[in-house]
């Protein structure tokens, strides 16, 4: 496509990668976030509830894996806050989140495109979030998808 | 007829929630509580973060589940804005179920009480 119009404003970042980060997934973090989404499941905030629901240790709601979050690879691109939209959220779990988890945390701008709305053209980036554990092995992928109004 | 999950019913957002939210999350935009910053936004006040309500998603399954580690997957669109003020209910139905894999699918909506659709998502249950 040689129109401008059509061309995404994020194209030239696509592949673009945060630096690795190492978090530790906090238990006192996992009760401040289900605290914050009223979950009151006993099992994010008390062992006890957790190990007789046959959890080894604490574990997290699912959408706490947003909470992880790796270095911005956007770092640098001009963005306007009030003009971005979130559009879609994906998550795919290896296996749950639990208390005392290690974490390399790394981002990336997996995808540019536009979008024709009614309210006009629309730049869309994906962002993809991989959580590998100690060994290497995958524990979640968040997949993000951004609109940025023109 | 299809398969239900009970649906959940949580309390009105509040402004207090989205800074509690915006803490937990790590999500610093101001349109979730700067108001003059959403209002420049186009917005009649600040707007709730979509996650929050995709964390409504993530209690219904799990708590239909028997747990989040049977979440293999969670996915969301986000289609309306939500306010402070607004009470979401979540709920879900079987799509389709896959007796090789293990696999259950499950369609969710969240709806603010007049009917409008916040959310759409999917989700794979592993039983």
């Amino acid at each position: 496509m040689e129109d401008a119009a059509l061309q995404s404003r994020f194209a030239p970042f696509v592949g673009r990668e945060s630096a690795p980060l190492v978090l530790d997934v906090e238990r006192g973090h996992i009760r401040r976030f289900a605290e914050a989404v009223g979950d009151t499941n006993p099992i994010y905030v008390d062992e006890a509830a957790a190990r007789a629901a046959g959890h080894p240790r604490i574990p997290a709601p699912p959408t706490f894996a947003v909470a992880l979050r790796a270095n911005d690879p956007r770092a640098g691109i001009d963005l306007d806050w009030r003009k971005l939209l979130h559009g879609e959220q994906e998550f795919v779990f290896a296996r749950p989140l639990y208390a005392g988890d290690r974490l390399t945390i790394v981002g990336r701008i997996a995808e540019a495109s536009v979008k024709q709305t009614r309210s006009g053209v629309m730049d869309v980036m994906v962002l993809e979030t991989v959580a590998t554990d100690g060994d290497g092995a995958r524990v979640f992928t968040a997949r993000s998808t951004v609109l940025v109004r023109r | 007829m299809k398969e239900t999950l009970p649906p959940l019913t949580r309390p009105p957002i509040t402004t207090t929630q989205l800074v509690q939210y915006a803490g937990a999350s790590g999500d610093f935009n101001r349109i979730h509580f700067d108001e003059p910053f959403a209002r420049e936004g186009g917005f009649p006040s600040v707007i709730a973060h979509g996650m929050l309500s995709m964390a409504f998603f993530g209690q219904l399954v799990a708590d239909w589940a028997g747990g989040p580690q049977h979440i293999v997957r969670l996915a969301a669109r986000f289609k309306a804005v939500t306010f402070p003020g607004d009470r979401i209910t979540v709920a879900g139905e079987i799509a389709a179920r896959d007796e090789a894999a293990g696999t259950v699918e499950l369609e969710l909506t969240a709806t603010k009480p007049d009917g409008t659709v916040t959310l759409e998502g999917s989700a794979t249950v592993r039983r």
